[in-house]
């Protein structure tokens, strides 16, 4: 009855991901990277609700575990705008390449 | 019937390319903030594919703590961040074609595999309704240790963060 198949929401939720990774791997500044997470784990979320919703046993599983991930998703938004805040206040930068006083 | 199907399905495939093109212009426009507002969109648009995988309550949890939390954080983060200054230097590192190059290898690799595979599809599970109601016994029931645990990181982190983002020493 369902009108669209399964894989489509499934190379939807690829594209999204990758998309996600490419923006998390070039962006400069560390708020364009956070923007790419949040974008991967939107991927990840579809890919939960839409196996649960087609091959699970349990349809609700799936829904569950989406809704733990939108809470660590909000746990990482704060702890990394934070920790950026923290940095622009002692450092006065917000791109990756300037944070590098905890390399060797 | 048969067109209100065709209807549907128009719908899901013109979200789908919406969403898309909004995450294309996250990762590649200059100006951040314009960044964050094709971000909501783009979240928006995975609310609408959750309402085409029947998970009402999502959307909205989606649509109340991406749009309405997440993204007040972010704009704020950008708006405090943010100096004129910035706009002239480029705003991506020298990875973008490596990058862009594992990343087709990579989709095309999974979309091969994705299409091989016979997926077992489980017609209860299709039409089975899942409310708040629902979801609330399962999360007080059989997920009741990963709910407890979920709870605590959550407070601690968002201690952390203000432990962090304080200013006074």
């Amino acid at each position: 009855m369902n009108p669209i198949p399964l894989n489509h929401f499934v190379i939807f939720s690829l594209f999204l991901f990758s998309i996600g990774l490419y923006g998390a791997l070039t962006r400069r500044n560390v708020i364009g990277i956070l923007m790419g997470i949040e974008l991967m784990l939107n991927a990840a979320n579809i890919n939960l609700i839409a196996f649960s919703r087609y091959v699970s046993q349990s349809p609700e599983t799936g829904q569950i575990f989406a809704i733990f991930v939108i809470v660590l998703a909000a746990c990482a938004a704060a702890i990394g705008l934070a920790i950026v805040l923290a940095m622009y206040q002692n450092r006065k930068t917000v791109r990756a390449e300037d944070i590098h006083i905890l390399k060797w | 019937m048969e067109f209100l199907y065709f209807l549907a399905k128009t719908g899901f495939y013109a979200t789908a390319l919406v969403t898309l093109g909004s995450a294309v212009l996250v990762v590649t426009l200059r100006n951040l903030f314009h960044c964050a507002l094709a971000l909501i969109l783009c979240l928006l648009g995975v609310a609408a594919t959750y309402l085409y995988l029947k998970a009402e309550f999502l959307a909205m949890i989606q649509i109340l703590l991406y749009i309405g939390a997440i993204m007040t954080l972010l704009i704020f983060a950008i708006m405090l961040t943010n100096r004129l200054a910035d706009q002239s230097v480029s705003q991506t590192n020298r990875q973008s074609l490596p990058a862009f190059a594992l990343l087709a290898v990579f989709n095309v690799f999974c979309i091969a595999s994705l299409t091989a595979v016979p997926w077992k599809i489980n017609p209860a599970s299709l039409t089975a309704p899942i409310d708040a109601k629902i979801l609330g016994a399962h999360l007080m029931g059989t997920y009741v240790f990963p709910f407890e645990i979920i709870s605590v990181v959550l407070i601690i982190a968002l201690v952390g963060a203000v432990i962090l983002g304080r200013t006074d020493q």
